[in-house]
């Protein structure tokens, strides 16, 4: 799949928003860390509200008619794309309550129940976003359990640093935050350590000869039947190079997850600013890799068409 | 009904008359302009509802060249309707039929991701996606002889390797010579249930072919050996 970069933007943005929304909310009601100033938790969530909106935003430039795009809300019942529309704008009000009642000091009962639903939304937010891609049955290497498992884990995660970074600022007991992030990067690298191993061997599937129906003889393409490509070449053709794939891979894994355990690590003992920014940073670039990666090696099936000879 | 379209790979020659006349009654039709990308320029590209492929089967010398139009199959379980936010794409339930709405329709290429066929292609001039209407503009005028209401496909077919008719109805004649040719459909693993079906190439005894490589006999030769002095 052609990589589009305002999708790797949107999916990383505003899943890191959700899982920061989320984390907020549950580190505030159960006080972590001794709770964190009122103002803190306030521009935080502002910050998170902020990340959504801009991937949202983000989201309709792939768009090639946006006029349309209101009506992307109707659909619910069955399209995960437009569950993903009306959560995502759900998700506001209760968001939006719950740190207006915080600035304002009012009625704990009802902002903690706006926030919970907030925090509610915002998970199934994340797992329609991942739900996009994994409910494709064209698209192996997407259509797996995995994809929602590793939206949830690394939405989380990379909402975590950013919460473990305004934990520092702070001054609070940032301990537990650290724990907290250790926690949840070890989850999101064994889900994604899982992935890149299960989709080097994703078994049998559709190939060249279930697509032109010959399954008892060789089959090779001997012209695709368009000069100078198509909508179909552009969209779908993209192939990562094997080589380049493998050293993104390790690079992401590095990004995300090894360069931000030995920088927690150091933390645990030493906890510092610079250490927290330096971890954030780095795993934000590895999540951008990964994102890359997650639509590049992407296979359509209808590269079959076009001579591929498995997907 | 379950209108669709048999393709017979026995007898396509591959001349791409079928998407030529698609692109000319369509670029007219229901969806509008059929944008081209630079048609004279060095990078022709554009949208097209029927694309052929062309296949070898099997290793020479027991091989086939099998010649492969394919447009959209308007499935029995067609998810690109599924997907779609917007509801601009929908399945007629009359005839099942697999339209997009060009009024709603925002551009996602959602349902390009979720059709197997590479039946959806993108306009860019109009930002909409657009199919295979199945002619839906021709099938059903009254003002045209009875036996020009088919897909402009089927009409302008000149070596009658496709046909078009209703697959709910057991006694048409798509539905006959399915079963009497083991028609067949494309990705059935997939689940997506495609209307149409496609006729395999019937089997022929191979053509013996020289393959060469044996070694001359005596008279052979001595052929060889005059066909180098004499100067012709």
């Amino acid at each position: 799949m052609h990589p589009a970069f305002s999708v790797i933007f949107f999916t990383v943005l505003s899943g890191a928003g959700f899982g920061l929304f989320a984390l907020l909310y549950l580190a505030d009601l159960f006080k972590l860390g001794g709770g964190m100033p009122g103002a803190h938790v306030f521009w935080t969530g502002v910050l998170a509200i902020v990340m959504v909106g801009v991937g949202l935003l983000s989201s309709t430039f792939h768009l090639a008619n946006p006029r349309n795009a209101w009506r992307a809300f109707s659909r619910w019942r069955t399209s995960w794309l437009s569950r993903e529309g009306v959560l995502s704008v759900a998700f506001y009000p209760f968001a939006l309550v719950y740190l207006a009642l915080y600035w304002l000091d009012l009625w704990p009962v009802v902002r903690h129940l706006s926030g919970a639903l907030a925090t509610l939304i915002a998970w199934m937010t994340i797992f329609s976003t991942a739900m996009i891609y994994a409910s494709l049955k064209t698209i192996r290497q997407w259509n797996t359990p995995l994809v929602p498992a590793a939206y949830l884990s690394l939405g989380h995660f990379s909402g975590g640093m950013i919460l473990l970074v305004v934990a520092m600022m702070a001054r609070v007991d940032v301990m537990p935050y650290v724990l907290m992030s250790l926690f949840q990067l070890f989850v999101a690298a064994f889900v994604k350590a899982i992935y890149f191993y299960w989709i080097t061997r994703v078994g049998a599937g559709s190939t060249i000869n279930t697509a032109t129906g010959f399954t008892r003889a060789r089959v090779r393409l001997l012209d695709a039947g368009h000069t100078h490509g198509t909508f179909l070449t552009q969209e779908f053709g993209y192939r990562v190079q094997n080589r380049l794939a493998l050293t993104l891979k390790a690079l992401s894994m590095l990004l995300a997850f090894c360069l931000p355990l030995l920088l927690l690590g150091l933390a645990l003992k030493q906890p510092s600013m610079a250490l927290g920014l330096a971890a954030l940073l780095s795993v934000f670039a590895g999540m951008i890799v990964e994102r890359w990666l997650f639509f590049a090696e992407a296979r359509h099936v209808v590269n079959l068409f076009h001579g591929a000879q498995r997907c | 009904m379950r209108l669709g379209l048999v393709i017979d790979l026995d007898v396509c020659v591959g001349c791409h008359a079928c998407a030529v006349s698609c692109k000319q009654w369509n670029a007219s039709g229901t969806t509008g302009a059929l944008s081209d990308y630079q048609p004279y320029g060095a990078e022709p590209s554009g949208v097209w509802f029927n694309r052929i492929r062309h296949y070898e089967v099997g290793s020479y010398p027991n091989s086939k060249t099998v010649n492969f139009p394919m447009s959209c199959m308007h499935c029995e379980d067609a998810d690109c309707v599924t997907v779609c936010p917007t509801g601009a794409s929908y399945k007629r339930a009359e005839d099942g039929i697999v339209l997009i709405d060009q009024d709603k329709c925002m551009g996602c290429n959602y349902c390009s991701w979720a059709c197997p066929y590479g039946a959806r292609e993108l306009d860019r001039s109009t930002g909409t996606m657009k199919k295979c209407t199945l002619c839906v503009d021709r099938i059903y005028d009254q003002n045209i002889p009875v036996e020009d209401r088919q897909p402009a496909c089927v009409l302008t077919c000149p070596a009658h390797a496709r046909m078009f008719g209703d697959f709910d109805d057991p006694n048409s004649e798509v539905s006959k010579v399915v079963r009497e040719r083991e028609g067949y459909m494309l990705l059935p693993e997939l689940g997506y249930n495609p209307t149409n079906h496609y006729l395999p190439p019937r089997k022929h005894k191979p053509i013996p072919v020289e393959m060469g490589g044996e070694k001359p006999g005596l008279t052979g030769r001595l052929r060889q050996f005059v066909n180098r002095m004499v100067k012709r």
